[in-house]
């Protein structure tokens, strides 16, 4: 597998490190349920059979976090752009 | 070399290959297979079967061999399940039989015929199910012993092997006429082709057929196709390499053989390489492999493949036997007969499945040869065929006399490749062939591989594929004048077995599976393809049912009455053919696993003779002997009374190293941290722990504030990865808006613990002078710039893992081996010691710190003590769950010492805590037992561990028991500083 790092182009995946889903979102801490909206956020996770996006370390490269668009049924990747352009969009929404 | 036709063959006659086959000397030509070499002299059984011991001979002529199977070479080279048709021969070669004792021609398990009922489908499920004491001492040796293939070697290979990489537009996987045909095209484009084949010469079947191209031999129409791409400078050929694999997004597995075709490797050059081809687009052109028939003792040596007999006769001028009987359900069967007669053998007869009506017309062309529409009931012979049963369809029985019996069933598309990443291929009824269906990305199959299985169709699918895949990269090309070629029928009538069998027909030669054994597993309800397969091992071991794979379907199919294509296939995975494990590791073996760091005192300690150990990638010093000392005990001891009342040195180096800074760099730290910083003052240190997000502990360490904006934080060895990649993920996805940036400066200093009461006076000597480190000046957790005597630049924290009077010194890093040697030679009569990480252990220890086998990842900050550091001020990484209140809970194991109550017993980490009158078992377990020593200060053995409500428990007495080693003794809880409670020694 091969990964189109933005920054150093078509990596192979050993020279990733893999950290698991790039769409929840860190809730609040101070938020009435806090408690259990952290434990959605750091336990419950979907397996979806399809195109999933998450998020890849450029360890053995740029040292860039990467959320990745992956196909879990053959493991296909549609890209990958830096986290910090996905996350900081949400902020900004 | 009674069975070598005298003119004729791609062999070299010119260049004898002298070789051994279970010791006894033989020799070949240059060009030969070991196979065609033994056939050459006239040596058919070469091998026992698996299971019942059965004489086995040659089957194949190429990768798919399932019987002859052999040791190729000797003592740590020694290489087992070697296929014979596939083997280059060289001058030297040795090879052994394998599965015999005492020997291949007087097996006694061949008995186990026998008792063959104890070995039928499932065998090993039912005969050897009970008892079940049985199975280590009785049932797994005896079936080691009888069941087995070949023996690997038991020295350490000498060899070496190497991975690589290629990329390319195109990769054409097998160069017979589809391959080659495909290359062409592609390359005439321009596209950069890289051409691999799992022979040892290129071109296929080109070499193995009397046909011809254009009117010219294929075989000369090959190597002109094999010159002309030779002459490209995009194209790469790669003979001797197997495409084992296709993976994702394009990548190719390949093993190149790159001198099993010698003794031994050149010096400086691997023996194998494994190579990871990146192509654009790929063409499958790897051919078909031919089906067996199913008869009575089918698998008697002399019984080959109809193809292969071809092969044997037109590329290696051997005559596998002088008096043929040819069995065929197919008109590919007629042209062996043709090949036969051609090169002066005799053929007693051809025995056709089919229609009389059909058998008639085509032996109209052949006048000499005896034709019988029937079929072959049984092979019959000791270790080699010596005649058939045959049965016409009339009903007329007859013995034929031979001592070759060429077999076609017809021929399976080589299709392993097209499903590697999941796809099933589909069973086409009126050819009786699987075919590819569904590929992966960037492939195109042509030629025999895609079911077009003549000669002219190889070529137009595979020139057509060529350009196809070229365009696909951007490049064009044309297509070439089709070439004429001889005209041939692949027409087929399926006959999955015969009607009336004599013996045991077998399906699978490599597993000993038959017929009866697929009808036993279908009766007892193993009516999945899949189950089929696990229950009667059919289509595993080291050739994955190559030639049986489709006749077990067509079997079980035909067993149940429902269509193949309801059965469907087994799944194909990488290796297409086996890998060499050596081959996959490449370098990385032994030390060169992976790269070792040298700390930065490696040089100095090792010419004081330290010992070293593996702490992850590092190699750190473990203790320092001296002349007399002559365990770890006494260094160990040694060192650490000198820390406690000289000084001593160690390096630390290899704690991880952050530089953060920012104008956020604090409330980056904050957040990161769960104590608190905000209150850290420049020049001051502090102690910090990390929580993961789920409320258990993380890492620990010190930041140092350097600056207003400016932080150095550490970690642990372990984690300094960990940690630096979590502050990145933290950084770029949680807080992207903060104005922060960090590195790892880890390999960038080195680092030197100076502890002990003489610390201060031996930096003295080594700092600049005016330099102050009195208390009032440099207190205990300062830290900040330094000169060295000579006016170099250092950084000094007076921070302590010991729990004395200690300091850590930094340099850059290529000044760290001058530095500890300064600090060494100018504190000789301070009394100096260098420690290692054993004395670091056992100081630690003394003091309560926690380290990895507390941080073990099962942990909260409760659990170690440091509850009262968490801020209930801040939000930051696992602030939320790590107040749950199962992770505060007091009655969860928490962080104690413990100490022997005899003072002369010994402790071993990991043992269990049992109230001191419960019984020995899992439900009095209260916790166990994580870092112990033998305290040269206390002169006893100490330790630390997790005890439920541990830290309320202090003065009770509590059993440690070790089950496994059958150990216990009495210790005494306390708290886990044991020395110096109160702090005094590293404020002084
Ligand atoms: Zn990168």
């Amino acid at each position: 597998m091969r990964i189109p790092c933005p920054h150093c182009g078509p990596r192979t995946h050993e020279e990733f490190t893999y950290y698991g889903d790039a769409t929840v979102r860190r809730p609040s801490a101070t938020g009435p349920d806090a408690e259990a909206a952290f434990y959605d956020y750091v336990y419950t996770r979907d397996n979806p059979c399809g195109l999933h996006r998450e998020l890849w370390f450029h360890q053995g490269g740029c040292h860039e976090w990467l959320v990745v668009e992956r196909d879990t049924r053959n493991h296909d990747i549609k890209g990958a752009v830096p986290a910090r352009s996905v996350f900081s969009a949400d902020d900004a929404t | 070399m009674s069975s070598r036709i005298a003119q004729g063959g791609a062999i070299n006659r010119q260049q004898v290959c002298r070789f051994t086959f279970d010791g006894a000397g033989y020799s070949g030509y240059a060009g030969d297979s070991l196979a065609s070499a033994l056939l050459a002299n006239d040596i058919r059984l070469v091998g026992r079967s698996f299971k019942y011991h059965r004489p086995r001979g040659i089957l194949s002529a190429g990768s798919e061999e399932p019987n002859a199977l052999v040791e190729l070479r000797s003592g740590a080279r020694r290489e087992p399940n070697t296929r014979a048709t596939d083997i280059e021969l060289y001058d030297g070669l040795e090879a052994t039989s394998q599965n015999r004792w005492p020997s291949l021609k007087f097996d006694v398990q061949a008995i186990n015929g026998l008792f063959s009922p104890l070995f039928v489908a499932g065998f090993y499920y039912k005969t050897f199910m009970w008892p079940a004491s049985f199975w280590e001492k009785v049932y797994e040796p005896l079936i080691r012993r009888a069941a087995g293939l070949g023996r690997a070697a038991l020295e350490a290979d000498p060899d070496h092997y190497e991975k690589s990489w290629a990329h390319c537009d195109v990769l054409v996987i097998g160069a017979g006429p589809a391959g080659l045909a495909a290359a062409l095209t592609a390359a005439r484009t321009g596209a950069r082709v890289i051409l691999a084949d799992e022979n040892f010469v290129l071109g296929g079947r080109c070499l193995a057929e009397r046909r011809t191209i254009d009117g010219q031999p294929a075989a000369d129409w090959a190597a002109q196709a094999i010159a002309e791409l030779r002459s490209m400078p995009d194209v790469r050929l790669f003979p001797r390499t197997t495409v084992f694999g296709v993976f994702d997004d394009g990548v190719y597995g390949a093993v190149e053989r790159v001198n099993d075709h010698l003794p031994v490797p050149p010096e400086f050059q691997p023996r194998q390489r494994v190579w990871r081809f990146i192509a654009k687009q790929a063409v499958l052109a790897s051919g078909a492999i031919e089906r067996p028939l199913v008869f009575g003792n089918n698998d008697l040596p002399g019984v080959m493949l109809a193809g292969a007999v071809r092969t044997y006769l037109n590329r290696y001028a051997v005559l596998p036997g002088r008096r043929a009987v040819v069995f065929t359900d197919n008109d590919d069967g007629w042209t062996t007969a043709a090949d036969l007669v051609a090169a002066g053998g005799q053929v007693a007869a051809i025995v056709d499945s089919r229609e009389p009506v059909i058998v008639s017309e085509l032996a109209r062309r052949f006048p000499d040869i005896q034709a019988i529409a029937g079929e072959v009931n049984g092979a019959r012979g000791g270790r080699h065929v010596e005649s058939v049963e045959v049965t016409s369809r009339t009903g007329t029985s007859h013995r034929i006399d031979c001592n070759l019996v060429a077999m076609s069933g017809g021929w399976s598309p080589t299709l392993h490749l097209t499903s590697h990443k999941g796809n099933r291929p589909r069973w086409d009824e009126e050819r009786s062939i699987f075919v590819p269906d569904m590929l992966p990305t960037g492939m195109r199959v042509a030629g025999a591989a895609n079911g077009d299985m003549t000669l002219g169709e190889a070529l137009v699918t595979g020139f057509r594929q060529g350009l196809t895949a070229a365009a696909s990269c951007g490049f064009s090309g044309s297509m070439p004048a089709l070439p004429r070629v001889t005209e041939e029928s692949a027409r087929r009538v399926p006959l999955w077995r015969v009607r009336q069998a004599l013996g045991k027909c077998f399906v699978d030669f490599q597993n000993d599976v038959t017929t009866d054994d697929v009808e036993l597993a279908e009766h007892e309800g193993y009516r999945s393809i899949e189950h089929l397969k696990r229950y009667t091992t059919l289509g595993m071991a080291t050739d994955q049912g190559k030639t049986s794979g489709v006749t077990g379907i067509a079997l079980l199919a035909q067993r149940r009455s429902i269509p193949v294509a309801a059965t469907g296939t087994t799944t194909f995975r990488p290796p297409y053919t086996p890998v060499a494990m050596g081959a996959l590791a490449g370098h990385h073996r032994g030390m060169d696993f992976r790269p070792t760091r040298y700390a930065p005192s490696h040089r100095w300690a090792s010419e004081l003779g330290a010992s070293f150990t593996e702490s992850g990638p590092w190699l750190r010093a473990q203790w320092f002997p001296r002349a007399g000392e002559t365990d770890w005990f006494e260094p160990t001891c040694r060192e650490v009374k000198a820390v406690r009342s000289t000084v001593g040195l160690c390096d630390v180096s290899t704690l991880g190293k952050i530089d953060v800074q920012g104008p956020d760099a604090l409330k980056f730290i904050e957040r990161l941290y769960a104590n608190n910083f905000a209150t850290l003052a420049v020049g001051r240190t502090r102690y910090g722990i990390m929580l993961r997000e789920d409320g258990f502990m993380f890492d620990d360490g010190t930041a140092a504030r350097l600056a207003e904006n400016r932080y150095l934080i550490t970690t642990t060895t372990a984690h300094a990865v960990q940690v630096y990649q979590h502050m990145h993920l933290c950084h770029q996805t949680l807080w992207p808006e903060l104005d922060v940036q960090f590195v790892s400066v880890t390999d960038q200093w080195a680092q030197f613990a100076v502890a002990g009461p003489r610390s201060r006076a031996l930096l003295q000597r080594v700092l600049d002078p005016r330099c102050d480190l009195s208390n009032e000046a440099f207190p205990f957790m300062a830290c900040g710039e330094v000169a060295l005597r000579n006016g170099e630049p250092a950084r000094l924290f007076r921070i302590s893992f010991s729990g004395e009077l200690a300091y850590e010194i930094a340099v850059p890093g290529h000044r760290g081996d001058a530095l500890i040697r300064t600090l060494h030679d100018a504190g000789q009569d301070l009394g100096v010691v260098p420690y290692g990480l054993e004395a670091l252990n056992v100081l630690r220890v003394e003091k309560g710190h926690v380290v990895g086998s507390e941080l073990n990842g099962q942990t909260t900050a409760h659990d170690l003590g440091f509850g009262r550091m968490l801020s209930t001020q801040k939000d930051f990484i696992g602030s939320v769950l790590g107040r749950r209140a199962n992770l505060i809970d007091p009655a969860r194991p928490r962080l104690v010492g413990i100490k022997t109550v005899d003072r002369n017993a010994k402790l071993a980490g990991g043992m269990h805590f049992i109230p001191q009158h419960a019984q020995r078992s899992i439900e009095h377990d209260q916790g166990h037992v994580t870092s112990v020593c033998y305290s040269p200060i206390l002169e006893q053995w100490i330790g630390l561990g997790l005890l439920t409500n541990g830290p309320d428990r202090h003065g009770e007495k509590v059993m440690v028991v070790d089950p496994l080693r059958g150990a216990e003794t009495l210790v005494e809880i306390c708290s886990p500083v044991f020395i110096d409670p109160e702090g005094a020694r590293l404020r002084g």
